[in-house]
């Protein structure tokens, strides 16, 4: 071995002084590495939500029952959804607030769609730590602006769910979601 | 290493002779926790945690593995299979209750365990590797105390799942693809619960890879001892082997009394009775609230209720309690003094107590419900913790006169018994 390599003829030393079997450890172990790291990914990405939770990405709602002022909380994506039909004075709340004041700043408009500004579609998961705020079901307390309230850290949700008061940092999140026809929604 | 003294392993009968030869695991063990191991004469009890710790593993692992045997990790029956080994498998209320008030025995020990090495400087020279070593054993502990926790699948178990990943959703911009990944989903659900059982059931086994790691660390310096000096003759020591072995038996039989009483007197006493609620995705519980072993870290969590220039509050709060563990890894560098023992520094001894109430009063605020006064104790006591570990202990181990050692173990010992 070791005579071997003091010949640099031998030892495949070319002009540029690259030693062929160098070449050869670091091109194979690349390589292998470059394979590690590709089976990495299934190895990784199985943890992803697999297809079946994927396939229950989206739901339609009748929501012609939901009166003035009331409220319903659905399931998607296995989290809470509140589908709530505003009162004239509830819209006349959000939109009376001055938007550059708020946390998150959006408009009631923003938040909702074109012509069915009474109907407020958000997400039941508080934005602090994920709880199921109170307000939508008959009887809960909607809190101090009306809106929603979560009690684990006591976050206060206005009447365009957008966050008031306490730890949230953010909105209701409002989910993708178009309607269908005058009383349905299909949300995701 | 060994100390030169330490008893050579010679075995007599030709069997052992013949096994020595081929695979010497007597002899190691010998060496390890046998008559070939010398340690200091004058441990106190609280050198028997380190075993008890060892212990408690062992305890989780039989009746864990035992649970596993009655359990089903399906969100559709995990909460019916749990109640199944309540009411219907023979002696599974004992096994049950075994693991869940053995999680809280392992902690009680483990917090101990860490106490004395906080108290003694068992982190210093030349043992930061066992200590860091602990530290990673503290942190596997956690995780596996947590996922089980999950695998009831009652109310407690969902909305801990649920708020416990919704923290790595505080990260900026990959928080939440982070929390989906964990959980498999967008809420916990039966892809989180297998995940949670499958890693439930490895990482204990994870944690006794690193307890011989943490040992075998250990051995090349020794234990340290109650003074803080190092041995230096074989007068100093004696071999663990009967001297320990007692000494730890007799810890042993005193801790098996604590974790029975608690398991036959009080075994929910520790526990959260919505956990007997079956998970429910669409109701949170009015006060949610962790095992009360992670209570001081939850209370440094929810100290954090103001956004703070561009980084939300949220964030702040978790960055805060990781660092709050994160912290004692640079322990060693931290704390300068060349003294370890408590015993003889007089002003660290003072800010070290003051520490240990602080950790209790953060324990009790996070324990609490989140509202005031809790919440600006919280935040006092959290900025303590910090300015304990980061101002007060290297300002102390500057200015501090330690009080003069003893010349060794031995004439430490002799001038006690003396007096
Ligand atoms: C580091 C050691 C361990 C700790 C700290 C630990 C902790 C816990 C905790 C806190 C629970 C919830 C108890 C309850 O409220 O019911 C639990 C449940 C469970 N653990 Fe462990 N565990 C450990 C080791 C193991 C091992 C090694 C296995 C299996 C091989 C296991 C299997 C289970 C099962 C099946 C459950 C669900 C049944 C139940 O809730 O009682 N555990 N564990
Ligand atoms: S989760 Fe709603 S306030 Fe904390």
């Amino acid at each position: 071995m070791a005579t071997l390599e003091q010949s640099a003829e031998n030892a495949g030393i070319n002009e540029a002084g690259v030693r062929r079997r160098d070449f050869i450890n670091i091109a194979a172990v690349s390589f292998a590495g470059v394979g590690a790291g590709t089976a990495l990914i299934p190895l990784v990405n199985q943890m992803n939500p697999s297809a079946d939770v994927l396939a229950m990405a989206s739901i339609e709602v009748d929501i012609s029952a939901i009166q003035p002022g009331q409220a319903i909380k659905t399931m998607w994506r296995k989290q809470p959804m509140f589908i709530r039909n505003l009162t004239a004075a509830e819209i006349a709340a959000a939109e009376k607030v001055d938007v550059a004041t708020l946390r998150d700043p959006q408009t009631l408009e923003e938040r909702t769609k074109e012509g069915k500004r009474n109907w407020l579609i958000t997400k039941g998961v508080c934005t602090h730590l994920g709880c199921v705020p109170l307000g939508a079901g008959e009887g809960e307390v909607k809190g101090e602006f009306g809106g929603y309230f979560c009690p684990c850290h006591g976050s206060y949700y206005d009447t365009a769910a957008r966050i008031r008061k306490g730890p949230a940092p953010k909105n209701l999140e409002v989910p993708e979601y178009s309607f269908t026809s005058d009383t349905v929604v299909q949300i995701g | 290493m060994s100390f030169p003294w330490a008893e050579q392993y010679k075995p007599q009968n030709p069997l052992m002779q013949w096994l020595d030869s081929r695979l010497p695991l007597p002899r190691f063990v010998f060496n390890a926790v046998g008559a070939g191991y010398p340690v200091p004469r004058n441990l106190n009890y609280f050198w028997n945690f380190g075993v008890l710790s060892g212990a408690a593993l062992a305890i989780q692992i039989i009746t864990g593995i035992i649970l596993a045997m009655h359990y089903a990790a399906n969100g559709g029956v995990a909460f019916d299979s749990v109640e199944h080994i309540m009411r219907d498998v023979n002696s599974g209320w004992l096994i049950r209750y075994g693991h869940a008030n053995g999680a809280s025995m392992f902690f009680i020990v483990v917090y101990l365990h860490i106490f004395r090495g906080l108290f003694y400087g068992s982190y210093k020279a030349p043992r930061e590797m066992v200590w860091l070593l602990g530290l990673v054993i503290f942190l596997l502990m956690m995780a596996t105390a947590f996922m089980g926790y999950v695998l009831p699948w009652g109310q407690m178990s969902f909305w801990g799942a649920k708020v416990i990943t919704g923290l790595f959703g505080a990260i900026p911009l990959v928080g939440e693809p982070i929390q989906t990944w964990l959980l498999g989903g967008f809420a916990p659900d039966n892809a989180a619960l297998n995940r949670f059982f499958s890693l439930h059931y490895l990482l204990p086994f994870v944690i006794a890879g690193v307890i011989i790691l943490h040992i075998w660390a250990l051995h090349i310096p020794g234990s340290s001892n109650p003074t803080g000096v190092e041995v230096k003759t074989e007068q100093d020591t004696v071999p663990f082997h009967p001297y320990y072995t007692a000494k730890d038996g007799f810890g042993l039989g005193v801790f098996l009394i604590v974790f029975a009483i608690l398991l036959f007197f009080a075994p929910n006493f520790l526990g959260h009775p919505d956990n007997y609620i079956p998970a429910n995705p669409m109701s949170t519980p009015a006060h949610i609230v962790p095992e009360w072993y992670f209570w001081p870290f939850y209370a440094i969590l929810r100290a954090f209720t103001v956004d703070f220039l561009f980084i939300p509050a949220k964030l702040l709060g978790v960055m805060a309690m990781f660092a709050s563990i994160l912290l004692l890894f640079l322990l060693p560098w931290l704390d300068t003094s060349p003294v370890r023992s408590g015993h003889y520094r007089p002003l660290f001894r003072q800010f070290f107590w003051v520490l240990i109430v602080d950790v209790l009063i953060l324990g009790y605020c996070g324990g609490a419900p989140a509202a005031e006064p809790y919440v600006m104790i919280s935040q006092l006591a959290a900025a303590y913790y910090f300015a304990h570990f980061l101002i007060i202990l290297p300002i102390v181990s500057k200015i501090e006169k330690p009080a003069p050692l003893p010349a060794s173990i031995t004439d430490a010992v002799l001038s006690k018994q003396a007096n």
